[in-house]
């Protein structure tokens, strides 16, 4: 692992990509399922931020920092799978323009 | 340019990739395997920037457990392409290129008033240095507070997911 090359700045570069390409899938999107992935893409967007800042400082709390997303992820990812799954039974579909219960 | 270099551009250009098909695509199980190659080019960006411990765990919380979760779902339910184009009208759509302009000039201010250089020589966070912080008192309620959230969703996912609730 050679720690010459630069690799923070193309990795912020890349985190912003991806952060905006999640961010632009949120609100493009119409399957629910689909922008949950958004979602999920831009906390890997933000893990790969707290990675790199974690090299550039030499530091490990990044790290732990990541790990603690990654926990908050998975339950995310669980408990919104668990509504989209009664939403959809409520509904019969997965557009989001039909879950509109709690618009005023 | 070094090894690491030429091997971190490519995977980065094969998660760049991989989520603009994520976004692209109209059929949301081709975005879930899209998604997994995505997860997969970033462990290997993870790895490549010094940071073992988390590549192998986003290979098996991220591409292992939470893409399968999602895959489970998307056989489960009956999941079609959306018929309608992409797109919520013209506003949307303006808030959406807004936001990203917003971001870019953020992380343009960033890079050029603190990132700058090639960061800490020989930076490697090894999994005992991690644990090491992780588990010492310093993340102590932090680390407690997390099991207690995977309780609560574990519970609410089963609440949830039941019929006639």
């Amino acid at each position: 692992m050679s720690g010459s090359a630069d690799l923070v700045t193309p990795a912020l570069l890349l985190s912003l990509g991806l952060f905006a390409i999640g961010v632009v899938g949120v609100f493009l999107r119409r399957n629910v399922i689909t922008v949950f992935m958004c979602v999920e893409l831009m906390l890997n967007a933000v893990n790969l931020a707290f990675v790199a800042f974690s090299r550039w400082r030499g530091t490990l709390d990044g790290q732990v920092l990541v790990f603690f997303v990654l926990t908050v992820a998975a339950a995310e990812a669980a408990v919104g799978l668990a509504i989209i799954i009664a939403a959809q039974r409520n509904k019969d579909t997965l557009d989001l323009d039909a879950f509109n219960l709690l618009k005023w | 340019m070094t090894l690491d270099a030429i091997l971190f551009y490519v995977f980065a250009a094969a998660a760049l990739g991989s989520a603009l098909v994520v976004v692209g695509q109209r059929h949301p199980t081709y975005s879930a395997f899209a998604l997994i190659v995505t997860l997969c080019s970033l462990s290997a960006v993870f790895g490549l920037l010094g940071s073992p411990f988390i590549a192998v765990l986003q290979v098996v919380v991220y591409a292992g457990a939470i893409m399968v979760l999602f895959l489970f779902v998307l056989m489960l339910l009956r999941v079609t392409r959306e018929e309608r184009p992409a797109g919520g009208g013209w506003a949307l759509k303006a808030t959406a290129i807004g936001l990203g302009a917003v971001l870019a000039a953020q992380v343009g201010s960033v890079l050029a008033t603190v990132a700058r250089g090639p960061g800490a020589p020989g930076f490697n966070a090894s999994t005992v240095s991690v644990a090491r912080l992780l588990f010492s008192p310093a993340y102590l309620y932090v680390f407690e507070a997390t099991s207690i959230l995977i309780l609560a969703a574990l519970v609410g996912a089963v609440a949830l997911a039941k019929r006639d609730l």
